[in-house]
């Protein structure tokens, strides 16, 4: 375990209005793991993977204090340019959401608003982006169709591929599987456990399962706290604390 | 039933009526003989120029409301406000138009005062149209948007334009239909001359204040048959042709 | 140069929708200047008195007019709405699919016919069958109430619709399940729970009708008098402006503003009723 830090989260509290949503949360991320946030429903847990890419500000109503490092730079600074960071943070959300063009369109959308242009590249990147997300051979002859068309599960590695066009060096997931069949599951779980050898990678599971079957390191978080985290064998061996503990086994949640 | 008898009496009384001449040629003796040509034309110049000018400011302002305020308490005042506007009686927008551009600002019966005093018209159900529109393009694709990297802009024209431009445009056909069919503002604003226009400044007549004209004076109910049903087709015609448009442009997308 | 890109874009925007509402407020502030001093001139009891006699009195009452809106409208309505309200239960609950595909299409396009056809059409057959069978000139509250009556349905018609459509498929299923026939459902499950939005339908139609001007200039006659029976001509405020704004100046323009006013005011009332009706169910 000595692959280096990507990110570091400082004493994070986040509020939507009044309510506060996250408290005083402390947590490091390392380059190149699967990361597992877990934990029952509202438990802060989509709340933080949006903060990281600061997506959660889209809501008027939030606010954020403490810290959030990326590469050691504060992403909340005034001089981040928020557009940049999106970039190098990408997210796949908890259903698919396929933009309503071609699929060639949908992946090449970030690499065109970065300023590539030239077709050739365009094509390079589409078919990357499909190889590693493990589409290229379901939709290689269709890639002009509407992206719409696809079945729920391509939809969803349209999704993670259009990320991956990005170049991204970190990638977040909220319950990517949440909607999908056990074939579209595993699929996409096996991608990710490639694609981490590039990328760090930061996955909200939709169950305990696939925390254990995918993650590094997990993290279990309730009501907007971080109740313990540590490798993935580890917590759920011997979870230190009670609650994680009836949390896995099946007691609450 | 009732309202297709209308429109099946109509074309019956009419189909003789229509032919090139009465497209192509100007009418001789206020209207008993010849064709309607320049009453055509002043009805494309008057609804043409109507749609350019409301067109930019309605649908910015239906973004600005729907993408830049937070639903305060102002946007609710606008939305009210062109809620109302949208319903009062086109003969109060003609009453303005009269006074406003035609005397005040010393345009005279022109197209130019048609055209604008329609643009205020029309205005307000742009604005409520296009928002609704944009409304209902779901908060998620900006999200994607935001996530890959896009700035409030980019998002703006690549994924929220594309995707409300079906009801956008539903709204922009209405109102060149409003426009086509609109008699009482139009008289009032752009006159009733029965001649080619030369230029913005001059009066035109449009095909909907002619038929006014031949049939409540009884000029000529032959020609007044013609121009109704030249107006319903001309407006049939904007209505297939839009959707087959939008259709297209929505099959692509999804 | 982004971040510039992004402000300009915002500013325009801005520009764009600042103007549109000053521009629309112009509207409102300008009729008001205009028609608001000739009734201070005369008073409120003359403004809202019985005599309309521009030119030769100098007597501006509109009274006869409001009694004029009121009567054609409320007869457009009485005849309008039901039949309107018929069709889209038609429509939505019973029509197969291929008529209702062919019944959209044809009632948008009714909705974009010309209103000086529609009064071109009453003129040459509502009225003369009045003149004929009733008596009287034709030219009467009855045939422009026939007339803004089938200029109304398609407002009515498609907003009806879209709210008995709009209703969760359960309460249909709901009502069939316990044993109710479909008519029973309809009338005791569809339409009270879709009432807000027909209410809101019917609102509008009136709203339509208030504000319809060369349609019923056509049938009306247009006598600025107090009718005595549904065979007498009338003028409503729509129509007096139209008339009478081609050749009006001075106080009798001004008059003419004034009753731009309570159009105005008209349409505001119905629409903000339309909106505390939909609005109430959420």
């Amino acid at each position: 375990m000595n692959k280096p830090i990507k990110i570091v989260i400082n004493n994070f509290d986040y509020y939507y209005n009044k309510k506060q949503a996250l408290y005083k949360l402390n947590l490091e991320i390392q380059a190149n793991e699967i990361l597992s946030v877990f934990g029952p429903a509202n438990s802060g847990i989509t709340t933080l993977l949006r903060s990281l890419n600061r997506l959660a500000e889209l809501n008027p109503e939030g606010r954020a204090e403490g810290e959030i490092l990326l590469d050691g730079k504060s992403i909340y600074d005034e001089d981040v340019n928020v557009t940049e960071l999106r970039r190098r943070v990408g997210m796949v959300f908890d259903v698919p959401t396929p933009l309503p063009m071609t699929i060639f369109d949908n992946i090449v959308y970030g690499p065109r608003l970065s300023g590539v242009k030239n077709k050739k590249d365009l094509t390079a990147i589409v078919e990357e982006s499909l190889w590693q997300a493990a589409l290229w051979d379901d939709v290689k002859d269709r890639l002009g169709m509407p992206a719409m068309s696809l079945s729920g599960g391509q939809q969803q590695r349209l999704c993670i591929a259009r990320v991956l066009a990005l170049k991204p060096e970190v990638i977040l997931l909220d319950r990517p599987c949440s909607g999908l069949d056990p074939i579209s599951t595993a699929k996409i779980e096996e991608s990710l456990i490639q694609l981490k050898e590039k990328f760090t990678i930061v996955i909200a599971p939709h169950n305990v399962q696939q925390a254990g079957r995918i993650s590094d390191r997990v993290a279990f978080m309730l009501m907007g706290k971080l109740i313990e985290e540590g490798p993935n064998e580890e917590v759920f061996a011997n979870p230190k604390d009670q609650r994680t503990s009836d949390y896995i086994t099946g007691r609450f949640g | 039933m009732v309202l297709v008898a209308i429109i099946v009496y109509i074309l019956i009384k009419v189909l003789p009526e229509i032919g090139w001449t009465f497209l192509s040629q100007s009418p001789s003796d206020m209207g008993r003989g010849g064709g309607i040509l320049p009453t055509i034309v002043g009805t494309l110049l008057v609804t043409l120029l109507a749609v350019v000018i409301a067109t930019p400011f309605g649908i910015g302002t239906a973004f600005y409301l729907a993408e830049y305020t937070r639903g305060g308490i102002l946007t609710r005042i606008i939305r009210f406000s062109a809620d109302s506007l949208a319903a009062i009686p086109s003969i109060v927008y003609g009453l303005f138009g009269f006074i406003f551009f035609v005397t005040q600002l010393g345009l005279g019966l022109s197209i130019l005062s048609g055209g604008l005093t329609l643009a205020f018209m029309i205005l307000p159900t742009l604005i409520r149209t296009a928002e609704e529109a944009i409304l209902t393009v779901p908060q998620s694709y900006r999200e994607v948007s935001f996530s890959l990297g896009a700035t409030k802009w980019q998002t703006i024209i690549k994924v929220v334009f594309p995707s409300a431009m079906r009801g956008i445009v539903n709204g922009l056909i209405l109102s060149v239909g409003r426009c086509i069919a609109e008699t009482a503002a139009v008289v009032l604003t752009a006159g009733s001359a029965l001649h080619m226009p030369k230029s913005v400044f001059s009066s035109v007549r449009t095909m909907a204040v002619h038929f006014y004209t031949l049939a409540s004076e009884g000029i000529s109910m032959p020609k007044a048959y013609g121009t109704a049903a030249l107006l319903i087709i001309l407006i049939f015609l904007i209505n297939v042709v839009t959707n087959i448009l939008v259709n297209r442009m929505a099959a692509k997308g999804r | 140069m982004r971040k510039f890109k992004e402000k300009l874009s915002g500013r325009v925007f801005f520009a764009l929708a600042f103007s549109s509402i000053s521009a629309l407020a112009l509207i409102t502030v300008f009729i008001l200047i205009k028609g608001l001093p000739i009734i201070g001139k005369i008073g409120l009891s003359e403004f809202f008195g019985m005599t309309w006699a521009p030119v030769s009195q100098n007597k501006f009452g509109i009274f006869p007019m409001i009694v004029g809106t009121v009567s054609v409208t409320l007869g457009a309505a009485l005849i309008g709405v039901p039949i309107g309200i018929c069709c889209s239960i038609f429509l939505a609950e019973y029509a197969p699919a291929a008529v209702r595909n062919i019944f959209r299409p044809a009632i948008q396009l009714l909705a974009g016919i010309p209103s000086v056809v529609y009064g071109f059409w009453g003129l040459i057959f509502i009225v003369p069958l009045i003149r004929e069978y009733l008596g009287g000139p034709g030219l009467s509250i009855l045939a422009g109430a026939i007339i803004l009556a089938i200029m109304i349905l398609p407002t009515v018609i498609s907003i009806s619709e879209v709210s008995l459509l709009s209703l969760p498929r359960q309460y249909k299923e709901g009502a069939l399940a316990l044993g109710m026939t479909h008519w029973q459902t309809i009338k005791s499950v569809l339409l009270p729970s879709a009432k807000s939005g027909i209410v809101a339908a019917v609102i509008l139609g009136i709203g339509r009708a208030v504000g319809e001007t060369m349609a019923v200039i056509l049938v009306l006659g247009n006598a600025p008098a107090l009718p005595a029976s549904l065979k007498d001509s009338v003028r409503t405020l729509t129509t007096n402006i139209g008339i009478e704004m081609g050749y009006a100046s001075g106080d009798h323009q001004e008059a003419l503003f004034a009753t731009g006013i309570v159009l105005f005011i008209i349409i505001m009332i119905l629409n903000s009723t339309a909106q505390y009706v939909t609005r109430k169910k959420h």
